[in-house]
């Protein structure tokens, strides 16, 4: 039982993972498409979106926090990028407002939790709406089209036979390998933990929860913003109504990473792994020819069987 | 005693290798009010436990009137007549009064709630403590700790208990709230019902009590009629027993003042409170749980914000009190409740231990897993913690191992000034030896130090000098040579 727990605990979003693309490979349908890299490239592109959330999810989830706002201020930071490139602002600029403005939801989240003392889940319930009703209203309601701008290669590669990953896919990773090194190994990343583990243990020992918890959700939303433009650059038009229940796959992709809802544990590596599950199995879904609900049901069941099988390997009573 | 209500004889209970009783008696006559005695850790809290179904005896009978009892839960126990008032208030605060006493036994019929007939019952059950005139839909929450108790008990009459257990009833009340449930007791008592008592103050149980049952280290050592008895000879029955010799005296020397308090103060909880520890010095705190020597240290440590007074370290102003601020003048703090609030029970060893300093286990905000490792292997091996190596969760380890790791935190910072709250609760002799053996090596090496403590041949054994607290007030301060074991009780329950 150890030894499998043990096991489990190494591997386990990895286990999920290649079941996962086992089941997709195996079957007549399929198998001659399923596992080509030319698919395995859409599956990348299409985890872009949900895993730079996942990384800012991550840091909120370890901090023992959660944040539901992700898909507003997806949304808010894909508007106003938009409008900028509307108004004929550069790349470099739009780029740089719209990470300021998802850290600005971010910063405004930590503090009023962290100051306040309010609940997470209350808070970004309601920045979720003040975010998704801000949003439309910049964009009258509508959605803000441009000519053209150079966000919108992000996501494509020239040849789209070729070889080559999109520029948003290396971004993801990277930040994925900066994110999960700030967390193990500085300073900042060990004070995220102890704040998850035991806040009060944390306050006796010097460290500075109330600015850390502010940090942790205005770095968050600095991830969320860029998520946003990855949004626009994928629909190439500023859409107040996008990304509605991001949060949610957002959330589900830590959860199923290996992260605990009370703080104090989860990986960036899982987070990541969380991300392509869903996207392999909507993938895969759609190749199999099974309706969305179908698909719906399955990502659903995911999650309850993933938490399963952490509490299991956790060793949980009950 | 011909036919007592409740009767135990050779009642034993063992957890691991701590024997938390060893053969208890206790007889209670129906119609009296029996008062239980005893320090912190004599083993009331266990027997209370047994009573009322929590846990299970190892060894001995119990017997209401006459028949045998053994109550499988607490259901079971108040099913059979034994029905318990804890020391916390257990309402639905949302609920309202009415709702509350009748929980769990409600008037009904297919299920809807007969509000007339309820009303009438918990009417009738308020009216019989004197409380016939509390309105029966307001919500519970809204009533004050001392009414709260009073709605308690009335639910625990409505089953019309054999006997009725209160576990240090009047811990949270203020002097009047006091007053008024001894009203309620004696209303009680002239009703002919049979009430076991449990309390450290002793004055108390002299006035509303008939005899009494004295606990020290899990055996019962005295009872008798309680107007007989002096509270001298209760105390004494409540200290009476040799310090075994753990308490190794390290000789020491003390230097200058390096920590003092004026006027100290965290309203109600603190009363204004000036002491002052010298280097080299173990400074004791003796006073029953929630006489405010918790509140002293974390106001000190600036864990909980000061109303009033200073504190001073090394003769200089502290400043303004936080925890950050404090470990980086030197100061360390252990806490009484090692799993909320000493150590974080799902991370590792070494960053339990090197949390307060992360920033100097390497360079421009990175910290090296390595160096963390081997600091704390370093302490691991020095206090003899028991684990697999410092990568290992905390919260995997025994109760006396983790409490070696919370004190590694102050030893590897390192700490000058150490306030150790209850640093050996809930851990094994062997264990508590070893960190008395620290803490005087600490002092032997110059360092300051504040105990805590609810044992007191503890604090004898240990300090230089104690203070006693009672009801938030420091009511002395003295060296130890000048203390008993029976005065420190003596001033901490309140018998000038």
């Amino acid at each position: 039982m150890s030894t499998l727990r043990r096991i489990l605990s190494k591997a386990g979003p990895f286990i999920g993972l290649i079941l996962v693309v086992g089941l997709f490979a195996a079957p007549a349908e399929t198998r001659a498409y399923f596992l080509t890299y030319h698919n395995f490239k859409i599956i990348f592109t299409q985890t872009v979106i949900v895993s730079i959330g996942a990384l800012g999810m991550t840091l909120i989830i370890v901090s023992g926090a959660i944040d539901l706002s992700v898909g507003s201020t997806v949304a808010l930071t894909g508007v106003i990028a938009a409008l900028m490139i509307q108004r004929g602002w550069g790349a470099a600029a739009t780029t740089m407002a719209a990470i300021g403005f998802g850290g600005l939801v971010g910063l405004l989240n930590g503090t009023a939790v962290a100051w306040l003392r309010m609940p997470s889940f209350i808070i970004t319930l309601g920045m979720l709406g003040i975010g998704r009703g801000t949003a439309k209203w910049l964009a009258s309601n509508q959605t803000v089209n441009y000519d053209s701008s150079p966000i919108d290669s992000w996501m494509t590669t020239p040849n789209p036979s070729g070889y080559a990953l999109p520029a948003g896919v290396w971004v993801a990773i990277t930040l994925a390998i900066l994110t999960a090194l700030v967390l193990k190994r500085t300073v900042f990343g060990r004070h995220v933990f102890a704040l998850g583990s035991n806040e009060a243990a944390a306050r006796l020992c010097g460290v500075p929860t109330v600015r850390l918890q502010i940090m942790v959700f205005a770095l968050a939303g600095c991830f969320f913003g860029l998520s946003g433009l990855f949004q626009l650059s994928r629909l190439r038009l500023g859409d107040p109504t996008v990304a509605i229940g991001l949060e949610l796959d957002v959330i589900a992709a830590v959860i199923i990473g290996g992260a605990s809802l009370n703080g104090g544990s989860g990986t960036v590596l899982g987070s990541i792994i969380g991300a392509l599950i869903m996207s392999v199995l909507r993938n895969g879904s759609q190749q199999m020819g099974w309706p969305n609900y179908f698909q719906e049901i399955i990502i659903g069941l995911v999650i309850i069987v993933a938490v399963f099988l952490d509490r299991f390997r956790r060793g949980a009573r009950t | 005693m011909p036919n007592p209500r409740l009767r135990l004889a050779g009642i034993s209970k063992a957890f691991g290798a701590t024997h938390a009783l060893k053969s208890v008696s206790l007889e209670v006559a129906a119609g009296e009010v029996h008062a239980l005695i005893g320090e912190n850790g004599a083993g009331k809290s266990t027997l209370l436990k047994i009573l009322s179904g929590a846990h299970v005896a190892d060894a001995g009978e119990m017997e209401l009137d006459g028949r045998p009892y053994r109550p499988v839960g607490p259901l079971d126990a108040r099913d059979r007549g034994v029905a318990m008032i804890y020391q916390e208030v257990n309402l639905a605060p949302h609920l309202s009064v009415r709702e509350n006493i009748l929980l769990g036994s409600e008037s009904s019929s297919l299920g809807w709630i007969d509000t007339k007939a309820s009303r009438s019952r918990a009417q009738d059950a308020l009216a019989g403590l004197g409380y016939g005139h509390f309105p029966l839909e307001r919500a519970a929450g809204e009533f004050s700790i001392a009414e709260q108790q009073v709605i308690e008990i009335a639910r625990a009459l409505l089953l019309q208990p054999r006997v009725l257990i209160m576990d240090e009833p009047t811990s949270s009340l203020t002097k009047s709230d006091t007053e008024r449930l001894f009203t309620v007791i004696g209303r009680l008592r002239e009703q002919g019902a049979t009430i076991i008592y449990v309390s450290h103050f002793l004055e108390e149980c002299r006035r509303i009590c008939d005899r009494y049952t004295v606990l020290k280290d899990g055996e019962t050592v005295g009872s008798g009629a309680i107007a007989e008895t002096g509270v001298e000879k209760l105390v004494t029955l409540m200290t009476g027993r040799p310090v075994a010799d753990l308490y190794p005296r390290i000789a020491r020397t003390m230097g200058p003042a390096v920590l003092e308090t004026s006027s100290l103060e965290r309203r109600p909880r603190l009363s204004p409170a000036s002491i002052r520890v010298r280097e080299g010095e173990i400074f004791g705190l003796a006073g029953l749980i929630g006489a405010g020597r918790t509140d002293l240290l974390r106001a000190i440590f600036g864990l909980d914000a000061a109303d009033g007074g200073s504190v001073a370290v090394l003769g200089r102003p502290a400043g303004r009190a936080t925890p950050r601020r404090r470990w980086g003048q030197g100061l360390g703090f252990l806490s009484e409740n090692r799993k909320e609030e000493g150590l974080m029970l799902n991370q590792p060893i070494r960053d339990n231990i090197t949390l307060t300093k992360l920033e100097a286990f390497g360079r421009l905000g990175w910290v090296s897993a390595g160096r963390q490792s081997a600091a704390s292997a370093r302490w691991m091996d020095e206090l003899a913690v028991k684990c697999r190596d410092a990568d290992q969760n905390v919260g995997e380890l025994s109760g006396g191992n983790q409490q070696k790791v919370a004190l590694a935190r102050l030893l590897e910072h390192p700490a000058r000034i150490l306030l150790l709250d209850e640093p050996t609760r809930g851990i094994d002799v062997g264990s508590k030896a070893q960190i008395y053996e620290i803490i005087g090596r600490l002092a032997a090496a110059g360092k300051s130090v504040i105990v805590v403590s609810s044992y007191l041949p503890e604090l004898l054994g240990l300090c230089d000098t104690i203070g006693v607290m009672r009801r938030s007030e420091l009511v002395a301060v003295r060296p130890r040579s000048e203390w008993t074991e029976h005065e420190l009780l003596r001033f901490a329950v309140g018998k000038d």
